[in-house]
Order: structure tokens, then C-alpha cells, then sequence
């Protein structure tokens, strides 16, 4: 071997060493970028299902828990948020009487997201429907589409938001599923307050889920299935 | 005669730099401290941080919880009142209305530190 060959070979040794010091900072501050969390996943579908027979008439403590997590007055006028209400309903026929939660469905084709002129209203792609209040121009459009009158307009100035849950005068808001809970692993706030557990959260895709599981075994139905808007709450009993 | 001018222009350059630096805004820094980037560089681009933050965060569901207003605020929040927002020397509107730039964020967002405001919510 030539003194130049040897040469040659360590010159392409360094350098190859070299670029590797060089590349490895970069995939330290690329992953050190990312975060903590991978972000929403569009293999989950997050979802719930309510027994309405364990949903008792005149029990409003999701709605309290509600109103206590996101800041809302808990008022009840034309002009104020309200994210979940109870509904009764009655049939006249038979006489039988329901209760349950009504609150923004979650749809996978959600009509408020197809008529947001902003982009404003968008799916997350673990099938939260949300509002992006920074792109929010209070037009309430969105509020006209949706079947399930699950949304509300900020007509006065707020003041002392739960840092968790900004909300603000102008923009159109409606249930988030408790997004910021569920990005540190809770479960909404709803389900956690109701005394029946009439309210199971869970990941629909995932086949070992309790709400999965149940889904799959007992008889369940989506408000206004007829619209074919694939929500992500479900009623068991209606 | 060019010396005269060029240490008149120095003598005038300098006695600016000092006012400006007297009237620069007095903040009352909260905990304070550094952990994005050192003051001069966030004083610069904070906004262009919390701006990708925002969408990466409410549209993706990435939480960089770093760069995220709440983690801004658990330190630069005042230690008297706990805001970022509720005096004129507080850490944001001191800097922005010294630079004439309104402030947006809160009037969605909260300008107070978490635990202050959980605490405050228990005693109702």
C-alpha cells in the first residue's frame, strides 16, 4: 500500500467522524423540538357514550362541572354560553319519560366545520371539534349548521379565564371534550362529575376500551343518525 | 472642523442612548429567569414563538409546554398579584405600551399564574 492510500483512508476515516459530530447536535435539538407529546393522533377517536337510563331527571351536575371547569356563568339567558344542557324529553304515546346531556356531538363530519369561512372550526385529528378562537370571526355561521344547537356566541367581555380554557368576547364556543384534560390523560369534566357514571369517555378505535367494548355489546344510537354525520357521542336508551 | 462634527455626533449619539435607556420600562419581572432564549432575543421574537406555539398546540394538539403562555407566565407573573397583565408596570404591558403595541392575548387568554388562579377558584 502507497503512503497516499493511507493517507487517502484516513483522511475519509476523519471525515466521516467529523460528520457525524456534526449531524448528532442536530437530531438532539430536532428531538429536544418535539416536545413531550407526538400531538393528537388520528389513529384515536375520542368519544363517549350515555346511558340515559342512569341519567336521572333533575340531576344537573354535569352541567355544574361543566360550568365550573370552563369558567361559564351558568346562566341560562339567550346571550349566555352553554356548552352541555340537560334535555327531558317525553313520549306522548307511551308516557315514558328521558333525560339526558345534550352538548356539541363531536361529528366526524362536522356541517359547522364545513361552513367556517375562517378554517376556524376544524376537526383535530383525534376527532375533537374545536373552534380556533385566533381565527374566529363571530359570524355564526358554524352556530346555523349545527343540527344539535350544541354551540353559543361570547356577546360580553370576559374577565379571569381558567388558564387552561381561554374563551373571549366575539368568538363562537361550544364543548372542547375537555381537550386540555385529555392531553395530560384525564377524562372531561362531565364524565368525571356524574354520579351515575352515566357517562363513559374512551378512544372508540381502541378495541379494548371500556366505551368500545360497550359499544359493541349493548344496543346504542346517534342523535340525528339520519344526517349521517358519524357523531362521536352516543346515547344508550333513547 | 470633521473632528468637531464627528465628536459632536458621538456627544449626541451617547447622550440619546442614555435617555432611551432612562426611559427604558421598569418591569417588575416576576420570579423571572431564562429558559427559552437570553432577554434580547426573546424580547425580539417572543411573539413569533407564542404565534407557532398557538396553532401547533390548539390545531395539532402539541404541547410544547416550554414555549407555551402559561409556562411564560408561571415565572414573569407578579409575585404581589400573581398577573402579567394587571398593573402598568406588570411584565407584558409595561414593554407593550412603552413600545405602543396592543396586547391581544388576554383578552381570551388568562393573565394570571395557574396555581393563583386554582387557589382563588377553591375559595368560592
Amino acid at each position: 500500500m502507497s503512503e497516499i492510500d493511507i493517507q487517502r483512508r484516513q483522511f475519509l476515516k476523519t471525515s466521516v467522524g467529523a460528520a457525524a459530530v456534526a449531524l448528532a447536535p442536530g437530531m438532539m435539538l430536532y428531538s429536544v423540538a418535539q416536545g413531550s407529546t407526538e400531538g393528537a393522533s388520528s389513529k384515536v377517536r375520542w368519544g363517549m357514550l350515555i346511558d340515559t337510563n342512569q341519567c336521572k331527571p333533575g340531576c344537573n351536575d354535569c352541567v355544574t362541572a361543566c360550568n365550573r371547569e370552563n369558567g361559564l356563568s351558568g346562566e341560562t339567558k339567550a346571550t349566555d354560553s352553554q356548552w352541555i344542557r340537560k334535555i327531558e324529553i317525553k313520549d306522548i304515546s307511551s308516557g315514558r319519560e328521558l333525560s339526558l346531556p345534550m352538548m356539541c356531538q363531536h361529528c366526524e363530519h362536522p356541517p359547522c366545520v364545513d361552513v367556517c369561512p375562517t378554517t376556524a372550526s376544524f376537526k383535530r385529528a383525534d376527532g375533537i371539534v374545536l373552534v380556533d378562537k385566533h381565527r374566529c370571526i363571530g359570524c355564526r355561521y358554524c352556530m346555523m349548521a349545527c343540527p344539535y344547537k350544541a354551540r353559543s356566541f361570547v356577546h360580553e367581555p370576559l374577565h379571569d379565564q381558567n388558564p387552561d380554557v381561554p374563551r373571549g368576547k366575539g368568538t363562537v364556543e361550544s364543548c372542547t371534550l375537555c381537550v386540555h384534560r385529555i392531553d395530560v390523560g384525564g377524562k372531561p369534566a362531565c364524565s368525571e362529575a356524574c354520579p351515575n357514571q352515566a357517562i363513559l369517555f374512551g378512544d372508540l378505535n381502541d378495541a379494548n376500551s371500556d366505551i368500545a367494548k360497550k359499544v359493541h355489546s349493548v344496543a346504542s344510537s346517534q342523535v340525528r343518525a339520519d344526517l349521517r354525520l358519524n357523531p362521536g357521542v352516543r346515547y344508550q336508551g333513547i | 472642523m470633521m473632528r468637531f462634527l464627528a465628536l459632536l455626533l458621538l456627544g449626541f449619539t451617547l447622550s440619546l442612548t442614555a435617555t432611551a435607556a432612562d426611559e427604558a420600562p421598569k418591569l417588575d419581572i416576576g420570579k423571572g429567569g431564562q429558559c427559552v432564549k437570553d432577554p434580547q432575543w426573546m424580547r425580539k421574537n417572543h411573539m413569533h414563538l407564542l404565534k407557532h406555539q398557538r396553532d401547533e398546540a390548539l390545531r395539532h394538539g402539541i404541547r410544547d409546554e416550554q414555549i407555551s403562555l402559561k409556562n411564560c407566565i408561571e415565572c414573569h407573573a407578579s409575585t404581589q398579584d400573581d398577573s402579567v397583565i394587571a398593573r402598568e408596570d406588570s411584565f407584558c404591558v409595561g414593554c407593550h405600551k412603552y413600545e405602543a403595541v396592543k396586547l391581544d392575548c388576554f383578552e381570551c387568554h388568562s393573565g394570571k399564574r395557574k396555581s393563583a388562579w386554582l387557589a382563588q377558584r377553591d375559595k368560592k
